[in-house]
Formats: structure tokens, C-alpha cells, sequence
């Protein structure tokens, strides 16, 4: 007779379930977990080291190589501690460009995180509907900063850009595409058997679990706990938003879902108030010494042409000081530690992605698991290696 | 003692209404300890650990900082508690199970030794790496480069060969100004 023994399974680091270059070493008791140690780093960049060796101007497009489904968010942090060091207001224009895009992004998150997890249990037609959608928001995205994805539009002191002309009048008839899009997604997976079956009771966290492995966005709401930093610690114009915060019950892999799910139709109703409130105005601060100026403005006044050459030269100085600044990303709670020094580059730049948490709890979530619920979990944690690995 | 004291101050800072505090210099020893009570204490509630990292200040006699940074639901504050030191830190994994990770990546980056951490490899540099890369005397172009030798048919390591040479562009402006007023200065502030 043969003993069993305890097999060692190597999982990824290319395997289009691991979500990105995750290399997991999954302890198996026959089909069943006993431990999971993912070894993360393999998209280590050094962004942070980078960041030390660049102008807070150059910082900025860092941001979006970091969860490159939710770029602006994360610029969107930057931008707000950078302006705290700084002190400079933000016109309210500005605000509420970034409050709309931010939420556009939210749901570029959510849909490509839905889509996959669809695909990864068994589902295609979500993955197939959602991306036409997710495409339509990277129009938008183009059009206002020049790119589909590593945009560069949330800068210290407001927006790169004015919105273009009628984008506004699109984005309200995306809007009220994408609401019957998700109901359809919704119909094909919410009371689905085998979605249930294989996502209900899948990887529960309970709310303790969840602070202490310091979870954040839809991982600690899931789990039952009322938190959302846009309700908690508004920044911008979030406080003048009418808007609801989804919580699970059970902290499972189907609640998180159902709170992604509800999270797009809330970001669909502060889009909708965005669109309607929008105010006309500037959308940089004024203060040269911040932000650039107009091309045209060059052309006649030899000030602003100072400024123009002084920006993109040395960029400007930060006073001293230190800083967090966070924002509710669409994962959770991205922070940036700003260390200034008082001149032109941070001296050190401490970025907080919430999937790095998140991760760490995955082999204490796939204990006694089988081997496919890893794979639900992995999805369900809604992970992206570019802020992992940072 | 000076526990005691530092949670009264933080109390007495909590209620004034401070969003965010920063505590510096807090003494090593009393590190473990200070965490719990903000932790079990039943006002305050320090129950999640957002972050923690390191920064290096190589001037400094301690070149190290340890940050710890945490948040309390309840009372929707966060907290910024800071320790200095030479190499070591003690490890709070015992308290937040999310200590580990971060704890690890800090031992990575710039090779602070956690005391009691329970996990103290490498997290996020390659397998077999030397050196601490967010350390400030570690250059940014790093020592090794890897590439595919179609000889050998694997991906080798060599030592970084850089085209051209590395260029620091240091735009500060070494004219720091006049301290006194020329007349028109006053409209470059409005």
C-alpha cells in the first residue's frame, strides 16, 4: 500500500487565471489546499525608486502603470497629496471632472474584473459584453487626455485638460446603455446555479479577519463593514454626492460580486449628478508657478512663457513636509506617503496599493479549499501585479 | 508610564480633532506594546494597520525610519507612529496579521531586520538578489542586467553595462534670488 503524501504544485507565473505574473506554491491534500504562498515580484519595476529620481510633474504618469485598470484613481491620490504639500485650491470644474472620471473608472475596474471572474468559473458572454463597454470608457478616457489607458489627466492642481465639446452629452448616453448592459449581466450570473454554486460560501473573511489583514474597499465591505473613504473622508466634491454604499453579509466570494455590481449602478448615479451639476470655470489652478499655461497665452506674454520653460524644466519646489493622501481606488484604499524635501523631486514616495493586503490574505482564504475555489478567490480579490509589485 | 502618556495625548489629539497625527521617535521598546492598547483600547480602536514602510535618511545617526500607519473605524482617524533605527525593528506580525508582507518587503528594501517576524524573506526583488534597492546609496540602474544568451540557451546575469552615462538632471535652480523686494515683485504673487 502507497502512502499519501502531501503534494507541492507550482501555479503559474504564467497562467491566465493567476490575473497577472502571480507564481503561487500551492501544499495540496489531494484536491484540497493546505497552504498557498504566492511569490510576488515579478513585476517589480522600482516605481518608487523612480519616483525619487523624477519632478512631481513626471511622477504623475507612474501612477497609471500601477493598476492599470484604475489609472486615474491612483493619479487622482497623487495629485491630492502633492496639493495638500502645496496648499493650492482646485477650481470646483476640476473637482468635479475628477469625482465623474473617477467614477468612469470604477467601473472600468469592475467590469473587467467581473468579466474575468466570469471567465475564470466558466462564464464568456459577461466577459464579451463588458469589455465592448469597457472600450466605450477608454473612448472617453482618449478623448480627454490622448489615451486610452496611461491618460496622465489628473494633475496637481486640476485636470490636464478641458472636457472636449459634447462629451458629456455621450457620456449620459453611455450611461443609460451600460445600465441595461449590467442588467443583462446581471440576469446571466446574480441567480445563476453554477455562479452560486461555485462563488457562495467561497473564501469568507469575517470582519475581523478583515482588519486584521488590513483589507479595504469591497474585501472589508463585503465582510459587513461600513467603510468607503468618499463617505468617510471626503475629498473633492464626494461630499456633495448622493450616493449609496453596498455592504455584504457573509464577506464571501458572491457578496463581493453583488457589491461590484451595486457599486457600478452607485457610480452611475454620481455620474449622472456630475453631468448634471458640472459648473463652468478653469480647470487648473490659476497659479502659474503650478500649473502651465495656455499655448496661447504664450504667444503674447512673456511671463507665462517663463513659467511654460520653468515647469518643464525644473518643475516646481514642494515645500517641506509629509503627507498621506488616499482615495477610495476601486479595490480599495490607495495611499501615497509623501516625504518633500523642498524641492523639485519627493524624497521618498511611499505607495499603499490595497491589492498587496489583499493578497497576503489568500492563503489563510484557500485553506481547505479546493483547488478551483483558488482560483475564484484569486479572481474575487480583484488583484492587478502592476500596484502589487509596484 | 510614557505609554500612558502617549495615549492621553493621543486621546486628548483625537477629540481636538486632528484628521491625521504623527507621532516621531517613538521608543522601540515601547513599539509592541503602544500598538496594542490603540488597538484593544475601547475608545480608540486602532484596529487596522493601512501601512507600513520605511524610508532611509543616510545623515542621520539612525538611518532608518519605520512607519507604521493605522486607522481607526471608529472614530474615522488615522495614526502615524514613527521609530527610528540602525538596522533592526522589532516585528508586530503578532498583532496584525498584515504586519507580515510589509514587514518583509521593508527587510527587502532596505534590509531592516524585524525581530520575532515570522517570514523573513525577500517579497518583492528577484530570486537571489543582492542588495537593498530603496536604500538611498543604491543606485537607481541597480548592478545586474539580465538578458537571453542564445549560446547558452538561458537568460544570464550580468553586470549593468549603461550606453550612455547615467545623467542626473538636476533642474533646481542654484540662483536661489534676492531676499530683498524689487518693485513689481508684489504682483507675482497675486
Amino acid at each position: 500500500m502507497q502512502i499519501e503524501k502531501d503534494i507541492t504544485l507550482n501555479f503559474g507565473p504564467q497562467h491566465p487565471a493567476a490575473h497577472g505574473v502571480l507564481r503561487l506554491i500551492l501544499d495540496m491534500d489531494g484536491e484540497v489546499v493546505t497552504k498557498a504562498d504566492p511569490h510576488i515580484g515579478l513585476l517589480h519595476r522600482g516605481t518608487e525608486k523612480l519616483i525619487e529620481h523624477k519632478t512631481y510633474t513626471q511622477a504623475v504618469p507612474y501612477f497609471d502603470r500601477l493598476d492599470y485598470v484604475s489609472p486615474m484613481c491612483q493619479e487622482h491620490a497623487f495629485a491630492l497629496g502633492v496639493e495638500r504639500l502645496l496648499g493650492c485650491k482646485v477650481p470646483v470644474r476640476a473637482q468635479y471632472i475628477r469625482v465623474l472620471f473617477s467614477e468612469l473608472t470604477r467601473i472600468l475596474n469592475h467590469t473587467l474584473n467581473i468579466g474575468t471572474q466570469g471567465i475564470d468559473i466558466g462564464a464568456t458572454t459577461p466577459l464579451l459584453w463588458l469589455f465592448e463597454e469597457r472600450e466605450r470608457i477608454m473612448e472617453f478616457y482618449e478623448r480627454v487626455s490622448g489615451s486610452r489607458m496611461h491618460s496622465n489627466y489628473f494633475r496637481p492642481g486640476g485636470v490636464a485638460e478641458d472636457l472636449p465639446h459634447g462629451i458629456l452629452d455621450d457620456i449620459t448616453v453611455f450611461t443609460t446603455g451600460f445600465k441595461k448592459i449590467l442588467a443583462d449581466v446581471e440576469e446571466l450570473l446574480t441567480e445563476n446555479r453554477i455562479w452560486k454554486q461555485r462563488t457562495v460560501g467561497i473564501g469568507i473573511v469575517s470582519a475581523k479577519e478583515a482588519m486584521d489583514w488590513g483589507f479595504s474597499g469591497p474585501m472589508l465591505r463585503g465582510s459587513g463593514i461600513a467603510w468607503d473613504l468618499r463617505k468617510s473622508q471626503p475629498y473633492d466634491v464626494y461630499d456633495q454626492m448622493n450616493f449609496d454604499v453596498p455592504i455584504g453579509k457573509h464577506g464571501d466570494c458572491y457578496d463581493r460580486y453583488l457589491i461590484r455590481v451595486e457599486e457600478m449602478y452607485q457610480s452611475l448615479r454620481i455620474i449622472d449628478q456630475c453631468v448634471n451639476q458640472m459648473p463652468q470655470g478653469p480647470v487648473k489652478t490659476e497659479d502659474g508657478k503650478i500649473t502651465p499655461p495656455k499655448r496661447a497665452d504664450m504667444k503674447e506674454s512673456m511671463e507665462a512663457m517663463i513659467h511654460h520653460f520653468k515647469l518643464y524644466t525644473e518643475g516646481y519646489n514642494v515645500p517641506a513636509g509629509e503627507v498621506y493622501a488616499s482615495v477610495e481606488a476601486p479595490k480599495g484604499e490607495f495611499g501615497v506617503y509623501l516625504y518633500a524635501d523642498g524641492t523639485n523631486k519627493p524624497y521618498r514616495c511611499r505607495i499603499k496599493a490595497p491589492g498587496f493586503a489583499h493578497l497576503q490574505g489568500l492563503d489563510f482564504m484557500t485553506r481547505g479549499h479546493l483547488l478551483a475555489d483558488v482560483v475564484t478567490v484569486i479572481s474575487s480579490l480583484d488583484i492587478v501585479f502592476g500596484e502589487i509589485d509596484r | 508610564m510614557i505609554m500612558k502618556e502617549i495615549i492621553a495625548t493621543i486621546k486628548s489629539n483625537c477629540e481636538a480633532g486632528s484628521e491625521i497625527q504623527i507621532l516621531d521617535a517613538i521608543d522601540q521598546a515601547v513599539l509592541a506594546p503602544l500598538l496594542l492598547a490603540l488597538r484593544d483600547d475601547k475608545t480608540l480602536r486602532f484596529t487596522i494597520l493601512t501601512d507600513l514602510f520605511a524610508a532611509d535618511f543616510p545623515d542621520r545617526s539612525e538611518r532608518f525610519e519605520v512607519v507604521y500607519n493605522l486607522l481607526s473605524l471608529k472614530l474615522n482617524k488615522r495614526l502615524v507612529i514613527k521609530i527610528h533605527t540602525k538596522e533592526s525593528a522589532p516585528s508586530v506580525a503578532s498583532l496584525f496579521s498584515t504586519a507580515t508582507w510589509y514587514e518583509r518587503e521593508a527587510f527587502d528594501m532596505f534590509g531592516i531586520i524585524f525581530d520575532g517576524c515570522p517570514d523573513m524573506r525577500r517579497i518583492l526583488t528577484d530570486y537571489g538578489f543582492v542588495g537593498h534597492p530603496l536604500r538611498k546609496d543604491f543606485p537607481v540602474t541597480g548592478h545586474v542586467q539580465v538578458r537571453y544568451d542564445e549560446t547558452l540557451e538561458k537568460v544570464i546575469y550580468e553586470p549593468v553595462i549603461l550606453d550612455q552615462e547615467f545623467r542626473n538632471f538636476d533642474f533646481v535652480s542654484p540662483w536661489k534670488g534676492s531676499e530683498y523686494v524689487l518693485p513689481g515683485d508684489e504682483k507675482a504673487t497675486q
